[in-house]
């Protein structure tokens, strides 16, 4: 039985080979990188936002009188105002806050499995990672109405000027895709659909990883290995979701 | 190796209650601070800009602390792995900075 409980050995030796300076087993630690380098990709991401953001108009006048315009940036809070079942009411970030929200329950569900884990604990490691799965699974739901209620737009549409057979025409939009936005400039919607959706395929991937993990600890799998290493590896990846979304949370939602 | 024929003898430690009560109220910090991020949102005017900003990013610094010290246990590895992680994060604050300067001195285009 392979057990691959890794210690940390301190002295001069350490990086002679037979130990592990890092105190973490090979796994582990490549999970780390991997989410280094995964935090490079949201950074390029999420930076460029701060770029091409910067490089347009802003909004200068009264956020109390502030309509969509293709000429400035959006104030994001007046963007991301609805909220499901209460149609027409502005509730700014409201519905945004209630995904936060389930986010950081879902990730401390996830540390309680990673202790449960540690103390061999099976029942206890199965119902938090159900809980887990099920915050990821919440969340992912939210995000899909969220993403519905941007593509379909407002009641009232925005005027814009689009560029059509070689004259300026005016038109109506509803809504935003990658190729009309009625929120303001195109970079925004863009933005919004790359870097929410990148976010989203990785709840979604850790969804299937937490659910993998969750069968193998029902099956046994991990309790016959003797050590629940496994789900602090994938909880490493959960956690690393959750502090994305806090980042995307401030730079695009908040800022 | 896999034992199927017999199940081995597990033993099962009790909770460890210290730790999760540090857990949930790290859980608690992290609400709190979200809460405090809302309440500057509608209550500190947008003439603040530079403020609001500066403040937001200050928290999120501080809850990215959280998640990653405590949640991810990175405060408690060894420090070698500790540094490994932190250091080459230096290259995305720079990224930062000269993009967004980048961003403002560039023509406004429409």
């Amino acid at each position: 039985m392979a057990h691959i409980t890794a210690t940390a050995v301190t002295g001069k030796n350490v990086w002679d080979g037979g130990t592990s300076p890092m105190g973490a087993s090979y796994g582990k630690l490549m999970m780390w990188f991997f989410l280094l380098s995964d935090a490079f990709t949201f950074s390029g991401l999420l930076i460029t936002y701060g770029l091409v953001r910067s490089s347009h108009q802003a909004y200068e006048g009264l956020v109390s009188t502030f309509t969509f315009s293709t000429e400035y940036w959006p104030v994001p809070e007046k963007v991301f105002e609805a909220v499901p079942f209460l149609h027409g009411y502005e509730l700014p970030l409201v519905f945004v806050g209630i995904m936060t929200f389930i986010l950081i329950m879902s990730s401390v569900t996830m540390v309680l499995a990673v202790e449960a884990g540690h103390r061999m604990d099976r029942r206890a490691v199965e119902k938090w990672m159900l809980w887990t799965i099920i915050g990821g699974a919440t969340f992912l739901a939210c995000q899909a109405w969220e993403w519905t209620h941007f593509i379909v737009g407002t009641d009232s549409p925005t005027i814009v000027k689009d560029f059509v057979n070689g004259q300026w025409i005016t038109k109506e939009v509803y809504g935003a895709n990658l190729k009309i936005n009625q929120y303001g400039p195109q970079p925004f919607a863009d933005f919004f659909f790359f870097i929410t959706g990148f976010h989203g395929f990785h709840v979604f991937s850790g969804v299937m990883l937490n659910f993998l993990i969750y069968y193998n600890t029902v099956t046994g799998v991990y309790e016959r290995r003797g050590h629940y290493e496994m789900v602090e590896k994938v909880g490493l990846y959960w956690h690393f979701v959750d502090l994305v979304w806090v980042f995307v949370f401030t730079f695009f939602y908040l800022v | 190796m896999a034992h199927h024929a017999h199940e081995p003898q597990v033993t099962v430690l009790p909770p460890d209650k210290a730790k999760i009560k540090k857990l949930w109220t790290i859980a608690l910090y992290l609400l709190i601070i979200t809460g405090i991020e809302f309440l500057i949102a509608f209550l500190v005017p947008h003439e603040y800009k530079q403020l609001r900003v500066w403040v937001f990013v200050a928290l999120t610094i501080v809850k990215a602390a959280y998640i990653v010290g405590e949640f991810m246990h990175l405060r408690y590895e060894v420090k070698v792995l500790f540094w490994s992680i932190l250091i080459p994060i230096i290259f995305i604050v720079w990224m930062l900075v000269a993009f967004v300067y980048e961003g403002i001195k560039m023509p406004v285009f429409q």
